[in-house]
């Protein structure tokens, strides 16, 4: 059951760990900052959440397990409104010139 | 297990401190400050990443103060910002 | 890996250092110095000093970004209307490098004459603990076996606070800071409704795990400063004005509470600071409680600056 445990932990941080090299790649690769903001996006959500999800299984106590989802839950709050705030910056430049 | 979750922490922040580098050096504020946001959300994974490695609990919360200010540090460039629409910028970078 | 991740951060670390120092460009910088204190607040939790990771977090993520951030935008704006921006000279810089380099060899130097185990006062720190009902040794070093640093550190965010009110001009003292933009952008004023609740309830926490695990005053009053500006920048609730009697009353109310239980003290425990020993975690967990208060408006207002309009008739 352990190993088993394990194996999800394993296959889970290694897919967030991608997802993050995905978002920094998009970050840096990607042709103009809206798209670019959408490539962050896919860090923020889905990476932390696979790696949150992943290290569910590590936790000794619920608390514990409630408070990693938390972290993902007030991630996924701060990314959204980041991201519009960023785009929102970016539209105004753009319109008030 | 610790050995590996370090590693997995030690990838996310060197592919996302990588990333900050790049665009540190070049890009639109904007950019940069995106890149920080990057970097914190993979501060935050690490942070989990490592507690769980090394049995310390307490890393969460640092985690968690992270994400909740996350998004502060970015409306506060943004405010800035704001009053900067009305003189004539740098030219931006982001058309292809 | 442990080793590798620590030379990592140091690396990263120095090259961030070096790049805000040497940034032409003020927003750019804050920029670089926001990142840096991310990954400073995971250097502190690889020196397993969790506290100040906290507090690195909560500071540096909430207050000092904003603060520089503001700043920045003022000094623009006071540029635009007056001179050209002020450059430094050779001579200047070949002083400013020499002089950090002379500070950076003295500081390796006094780092390295420390006797090879470092004289450490951690063992008889953790041994009179249980004196003090607590759990945490950081919380029992700063509030009961230091106290009195712990106080002295309160009035100075204090005289800090009156240091920027004096540089309100006469006509507008007493009056509120302006700090509500002119045009809130749509998920601020989202971001202003959705945070605080989450923020308040995490310094909540923050103060109570604070006597048995990380976590203390500080960092508490730091997020709860933090989500007071954001209700204030979006202008959901006005800033106070700075001569209403009960924002003083709390300022000042921490502090004050501190000191009568100080002088408490000498009446029943034999000293200034001293607890009597049953209550000890009742009294501390009350100092800290009153603090956080305290330290949370303090840090708002002094973000939020002197007051710019003239008080209320």
């Amino acid at each position: 059951m352990s190993t088993l445990a394990d194996l999800f932990t394993l296959a889970m941080v290694a897919g967030g760990a991608l997802l993050f090299l995905a978002g920094t790649l998009g970050l840096l690769r990607f042709p103009d900052t809206l798209s670019r903001l959408h490539a962050l996006s896919k860090a923020d959500n889905l990476g932390l959440g696979l790696i949150v999800l992943g290290l569910l299984p590590q936790v000794d106590s619920i608390a514990g397990g409630l408070k990693l989802v938390c972290v993902w839950l007030l991630a996924q709050l701060s990314a959204a409104t980041a991201s519009q705030l960023i785009a929102g910056a970016l539209h105004r430049r753009k319109s008030g010139r | 297990m610790a050995e590996f979750l370090t590693g997995a922490a030690l990838f996310i922040l060197a592919v996302t401190a990588l990333g900050l580098f790049r665009v540190l050096r070049s890009e639109l504020a904007v950019e940069r400050m995106m890149a920080v946001q990057l970097l914190g959300t993979g501060a935050a994974a690490a942070l989990l990443l490592l507690g769980a490695a090394s049995n310390t609990p307490a890393m969460t919360d640092v985690a968690l103060l992270l994400m909740l200010l996350a998004a502060f540090s970015c409306a506060a460039f943004t405010l800035g910002q704001s009053d900067e629409a009305a003189d004539a910028a740098a030219p931006k970078g982001d058309e292809p | 890996m442990n080793l590798l991740l620590d030379l990592a951060l140091v690396a990263w670390l120095i090259v961030l250092a070096i790049h805000v120092a040497r940034t032409g460009d003020d927003r750019n910088a804050i920029i670089a110095f926001i990142a840096f204190g991310l990954l400073l607040g995971l250097a502190w939790t690889r020196l397993g000093a969790i506290d100040v990771a906290l507090t690195e977090a909560a500071i540096g993520g909430g207050i000092t970004g904003l603060l520089l951030l503001r700043a920045e935008a003022h000094l623009r704006r006071g540029r635009q209307a007056g001179s050209a921006p002020r450059k430094a000279s050779g001579a200047t810089s070949i002083v400013a490098a020499l002089a950090s380099a002379a500070i950076a060899l003295g500081l390796g130097l006094a780092v390295l004459a420390f006797p090879s185990p470092a004289p450490t006062l951690a063992p008889p720190a953790l041994a009179a603990i249980d004196a003090t009902g607590l759990g945490n040794p950081v919380t029992a070093v700063l509030l009961a076996y230091r106290a009195l640093d712990t106080l002295l550190e309160k009035v100075v965010v204090l005289l800090a606070l009156l240091g920027v009110w004096a540089l309100t001009p006469d006509h507008l003292w007493g009056g509120a800071p302006a700090l509500k933009e002119a045009n809130p952008p749509q998920p601020l004023l989202y971001l202003a409704r959705t945070l605080p609740p989450f923020g308040v309830l995490i310094a909540v926490y923050m103060v109570w795990v604070g006597a048995d695990a990380p976590g203390g005053t500080f960092q508490a009053g730091s997020i709860l400063a933090a989500m007071w500006l954001l209700v204030m920048l979006a202008g959901l609730r006005p800033a106070p004005e700075t001569r209403s009697r009960l924002l003083r009353l709390l300022l000042v109310g921490g502090p004050a509470l501190f000191f009568a239980i100080g002088f408490l003290g000498f009446a029943v425990a034999g000293g200034f600071l001293a607890y009597p020993e049953p209550l000890a975690k009742a009294l501390i967990v009350g100092i800290e409680a009153a603090l956080t208060v305290a330290i949370a408006l303090a840090l708002g207002l002094l973000v939020a600056g002197p007051s710019s309009k003239a008080p209320a008739p």
